[in-house]
């Protein structure tokens, strides 16, 4: 074994070996690697040390060059760790450092060497470990090294203090009661005369305050000391960050350091120390308004400097006033337009950001003009930043900036139209949204969407077919503000939408639909207007007509009723459902009058001319287009096509055909179509609505209505049918029950406009039982009332001298405008109470964790660590003075078991603004002094903490005892200091 | 946390050095240093050095074919980052004498060393290169 072993160690490949070989590379480096690995795994099992970290020591390059898995060697990292030489000790503290985390096994054993490490009195052993403890460092190390952390934050050499005190953080963040014990001895290195010392503690101090300042608002004066002595940029740099904390909870201490930092400003050269004084003006003392100015200036200079470093943080730093001070953006608005063109893609992001950030009701016309006509030269990438940035910009807030919709409709038609954009999928969403929510905007949206569905090129472009989806769907909902249906119609059905995705094309087919539906309605009233002089009486018309067909019908539906069934359905050819469809039609076109839809179309009427001819050529039309996908593979498309087409052939025949039937029946006929169309344009008029996200909570279950039943005997019962969606419609409906059976026929036979008709019908009925989950069109009037009122009429006179052209608009679009003039009035935003919600800035809660609870706990209350058994009585006390007793302070010896990763209840932070509201005088001096009396006691402290803990429950009746005691003493809280 | 990993890559994108102050698994480092790679090489010299990745900036610059790339917390002082990379580089410079890539390719340990000397838990502890080298050179002259 001996001989084997100096083998090895003579044979052994060393790591420079190892690395030379990587570079002749004579073999593939994954093979020389599995090689080198094969080496490895041999070697480390040698029990020669030596051997042992040489092959340590490669596989920790291997893994941190090649991450290769190291973690089968831990074991023998903590062998190589416990030699008594240097040399290996440092290989495998390395190794360690580099690979153990939470979940390695083997952690427990390292937490001796640890210790005897941090007592050496060799520097560097304590130094490896000290760095090891900061970089694995879990609750168990935290806890049972504390005490030595604790002996080292006082060490003679400074070499081991300052990495002492930045173990502190890691040992704080798993251990938090720590705190009690390190947290006078960390502070009074604060006084320390060597910088280094200091600038490690204000390192952990800058890291601590980010989690929750108002802890360590009481250290204020110490650190306003080095802000204003200091020499030490790095140093300064890290106070500041501290100041940018404190100074937002306390004015008075921003008050006081607003000077010292102006003085930094003007004097420093070192940009990075001027970056911090702007930013930590900009983001923290933007009340005073000379600072700010002075920080304008700076930023300024930042903002012309060669360096696209600085540039970019300049603009940074403008990003950051803009809310508060919009004028130094506009000051600077030549600059940050300039900057949209520079070369480095980080700087035109926040140029724009920042150019968004200006967006006003006023300006949001022009900037957005500039911003698009950018984005059209610009390459792709930066173009969709725009667009995405427009779209969420003009957004938000339900358009919150728009007021001109019909501008905004037209603008995303624009943004459609430019090459790059690839911004499908939110400028379908907005058209939808703007359709259903504004309703003054809708002949516009028509209008667009027109366009864009006319434009044969759009269809090519794959990005582009969630956008000519949403506009067909809304030139299919809102057809009559359209101004020719008959081009919507074409554009619709044009070949080349052979190119969109099935869905889309499905969407298209309906839109189609609906479209069709209206041209007929709209020829139909319009001829029926004519023949009304001729026969008054119509609606008398309709009960005879019922009663001499109701005969044949009826027996269908008698048959239709019984589900064995089924199965013939599927053989019904389309006429037959047309047939019974009609007659539907019929039984309910009784109710309907006719007054109320005439009213809406009959605008369109005169501009129109719904001929007969113009009527049978765009039958023609939709016949042609939509024949050959009656065989479509896919199964939307194939359904709603064949619902136009028999819809179509049904329609034909009433109205090309009159002949067919007896002349004195002709009239009689057109009847007949016209209530077929009229419900059908009825089922489509009901107005669409946006939902709000909750409204379904809202809805109560009806009894009886069990949503988990078992369906299972359903199943026996359909058979093999598959259940489309629209199924579910199909129950309910008093009116329609008898006719159920027929609807679900004619899905079979894939018919769709019975079940949507029978929806609205069912959707009334609801709306009429649940109305009020219904957005009513008044109430949402009501709802969004809340809008600033429209301007008065005389301020339109100004408006339209707006357009200036391109170049002056760069120039003037950022300058805000005393008082907007405005075009028309804004149109009305349907709001939900949904809407609000998500829209309602989510307030984070501030959770003050267990850390800042312990250290206020220190900091405010001195007591706390002064004797050893107060200790574990201070805590107990402190959590009963947070009011709400957690389990977690309330068992002081189980806390530790439940310290881990455990966040306390937000009730800390609140008993601590409540406490800062009281400032008194006096207890800042009781801690420095306290501090160092206490000092020789906090080391007994420790080791006896362990066992008061222990016996606490002996304590108990002292402790509460002590309580209001305590109370008394620790309510004081943040100190008058520097005030 | 401050600084959350210092990465030293050349010009193919080859990893050299790699310290992480955060934990991540070794599947994380990789697509850590991937997208980085990616993202800051393909910059060129005249654009700024830092880059937006994820929910942290990375500070980087260039010193011949090695790129020291620091990603630190969104509100680090990112010039001062820069200060600190120079720093590192003068240091390495002050040690090996012009460095170069293959200095840190062999002394590995030694930079992760001096990098230990300087940051410590995410925090820089030690800014003069005197102190920073000491140990080393102590080390350096035992063995």
């Amino acid at each position: 074994m001996a001989g084997t072993s100096i083998m090895e160690t003579l044979f052994q490949r060393s790591l420079e070996d190892l690395i030379k070989g990587f570079r002749q590379q004579q073999v593939k480096e994954s093979v020389f690697i599995s090689k080198a690995m094969e080496e490895i795994r041999r070697e480390i099992k040698s029990t020669d040390i030596p051997t042992k970290s040489n092959a340590l020591q490669k596989l920790s390059y291997l893994s941190s060059l090649y991450g290769l898995d190291m973690s089968f060697a831990s074991f023998h990292a903590i062998e190589v760790m416990s030699s008594s030489q240097f040399l290996h000790k440092k290989i495998g503290y390395h190794a360690i450092t580099q690979s153990f985390n939470d979940d390695t096994p083997v952690m427990l054993l390292i937490t001796n060497q640890l210790r005897k490490d941090l007592n050496s009195t060799n520097q560097f052993e304590v130094s490896l470990a000290l760095e090891c403890l900061s970089r694995i460092g879990n609750i168990d190390l935290a806890r049972d090294l504390t005490p030595e952390v604790f002996t080292l934050l006082s060490s003679s050499k400074v070499f081991i203090r300052k990495k002492a005190i930045a173990v502190v953080l890691r040992v704080f963040e798993k251990y938090p009661d720590a705190v009690r014990v390190c947290f006078k001895r960390l502070v009074e290195n604060l006084d320390s005369s060597d910088p280094v010392l200091v600038s490690a503690v204000v390192g952990v101090f800058c890291e601590l305050s980010f989690k929750d300042p108002r802890s360590y608002l009481p250290l204020a004066p110490e650190f306003y000391k080095i802000l204003v002595d200091s020499k030490n940029n790095w140093l300064l740099i890290k106070v500041l960050k501290i100041f940018a904390k404190l100074a937002a909870l306390e004015p008075r201490l921003a008050k006081r350091i607003v000077e010292p930092i102006c003085d930094h400003m003007r004097r420093t050269g070192a940009k990075s120390l001027l970056f911090e004084c702007i930013r930590t003006v900009v983001s923290s003392l933007s009340e005073y308004e000379s600072a700010v100015k002075l920080a304008v200036v700076k930023v300024r200079e930042f903002l012309v400097d060669d360096d696209p470093n600085l540039k970019y943080l300049g603009l940074q730093a403008l990003y950051i006033i803009a809310p508060k001070h919009i004028w130094a953006v506009l000051e600077n608005k030549d600059f940050v337009v300039k900057s949209l063109s520079d070369g480095d893609f980080n700087i035109k992001l926040e140029s724009l950001r920042l150019l968004m950030a200006m967006v006003s009701e006023d300006n949001v016309a022009e900037i957005t003009r500039v911003l698009v006509n950018y984005a059209i030269k610009s390459d792709a990438e930066f173009c969709n930043e725009i667009l995405g940035s427009v779209l969420s910009t003009c957004c938000r807030n339900l358009y919150e900036v728009i007021v001109d919709f019909d501008w905004y409709v037209s603008l995303l038609g624009e943004m459609t139209r430019i090459p790059h954009c690839q911004k499908g999928e939110e400028i379908e969403n907005q058209l939808i949204d703007i359709g259903m929510r504004v309703k003054d905007a809708r002949p516009e949206l028509v209008h667009v969407c027109r366009d864009l569905l006319i434009d044969p090129a759009l269809l090519g472009n794959p990005f582009l077919h969630r956008i000519l989806s949403a506009a067909a769907w809304v030139s299919g909902e809102y057809v009559e503000f359209s101004r020719n249906p008959f081009e919507l119609m074409e554009a619709l059905l044009q070949p080349r939408t052979n190119l969109l995705p099935s869905l889309i094309r499905a969407v298209y087919v309906q839109a189609a639909l609906k479209v069709l539906i209206f041209c007929l309605y709209s020829y139909l009233l319009h001829r029926d207007n004519i023949a009304s002089s001729n026969h008054d009486n119509l609606t008398s018309g309709i009960p005879e007509l019922v009663s001499t067909r109701e005969g044949p019908e009826s027996s269908d539906l008698a048959t239709s009723e019984d589900p064995s069934f089924s199965e013939q359905y599927d053989s019904f050819n389309p006429r037959d459902i047309n047939q019974s469809f009609e007659d539907l039609s019929v039984e309910n076109g009784e109710d309907i009058t006719v007054s109320n839809c005439q009213a809406s179309s009959s605008s369109f009427l005169g501009k129109n001319s719904f001929t007969q001819e113009s009527i049978v050529s765009l039958l023609n039309i939709v016949e042609l287009a939509l024949g050959p996908l009656s065989g479509s593979h896919d199964v939307e498309i194939q359904e709603r096509v064949r619902n136009v087409l028999g819809f179509t052939d049904l329609i034909k025949q009433e109205i090309v055909n009159p002949a067919v039937r007896g002349k004195e029946n002709s009239a009689m006929d057109v009847t007949d179509a016209f209530s077929v169309v009229k419900l059908m344009r009825d089922a489509f008029s009901k107005e669409l609505g946006p939902v709000s996200a909750s409204a379904q909570q809202k809805v109560r279950i009806p009894d009886g209505l069990l949503l988990k039943e078992d369906l299972a005997d359903l199943e026996t019962i359909c058979g093999d049918i598959q259940f489309p969606l629209a199924s579910s419609f199909s129950f309910g409906g008093t009116q329609y029950a008898e006719i159920v059976g027929v609807s679900q026929t004619s899905l079979q036979s894939n018919d769709e406009t019975e079940p949507s008709h029978e929806s609205t019908s069912l959707l009334a009925d609801h709306r009429k039982r649940h109305g009020l989950y219904y957005l009513s069109s008044e109430k949402s009037e009501i709802a969004s009332s809340d809008y600033p009122p429209a301007n008065d009429p005389i301020s339109q006179g100004k408006l339209n001298d707006d357009s200036e052209d391109l170049l002056k608009l760069t120039e003037q679009s950022l300058v805000q405008k005393k008082r907007p003039n405005h075009a028309k009035p804004r149109p009305v935003v349907l709001k939900l109470y949904g809407d609000e919600i998500a829209i309602a800035s989510k307030k984070t809660e501030v959770k003050g964790d267990l850390l800042s609870g312990v250290v206020r706990d220190v900091l405010l209350g001195d007591d706390a660590i002064t004797a050893p058994s107060q200790s574990s009585r201070s805590e107990k006390s402190s959590s009963k003075r947070k009011g709400k007793e957690k389990l977690t302070a309330d068992l002081p010896s189980e806390s530790k078991e439940n310290l881990q990763g455990e966040e306390m209840p937000s009730d800390h932070v609140n008993t601590s603004s409540r406490k800062s509201k009281h400032p008194s005088h006096g207890k800042e001096r009781g801690q420095k002094s306290q501090g160092k009396d206490g000092e020789g006691k906090e080391d007994n402290g420790v080791k006896e903490k362990k066992k008061s803990n222990r016996h606490h429950g002996k304590h108990k009746a002292r402790q509460i005892a002590n309580e209001s005691l305590n109370v008394v003493a620790q309510t004081p809280v943040i100190p008058d200091f520097l005030l | 946390m401050g600084i959350r990993f210092i990465l030293m890559v050349n010009k193919q994108g080859q990893t050299r050095l790699a310290q992480y102050y955060e934990w991540l698994t070794l599947e994380e480092r990789r697509a850590l240093e991937g997208e980085i790679v990616r993202k800051c090489l393909a910059r060129a010299e005249q654009q700024c050095s830092f880059v937006e990745h994820r929910n942290y900036k990375i500070v980087y610059r260039r010193y011949a074919s090695l790129f020291f790339l620091v990603g630190v917390d969104n509100d680090e002082n990112e010039l001062a980052i820069l200060e600190f990379i120079h720093l590192l580089v003068e240091t390495m410079d002050r040690h090996f004498g012009n460095v170069c890539e293959l200095d840190i390719m062999f002394h590995l340990e030694k930079a992760h060393f001096m990098l230990e000397e300087m940051v410590m838990n995410g925090c820089i502890v030690e800014t003069s290169k005197a102190n920073i080298l000491a140990p080393i050179q102590l080390m350096d002259k035992s063995s």
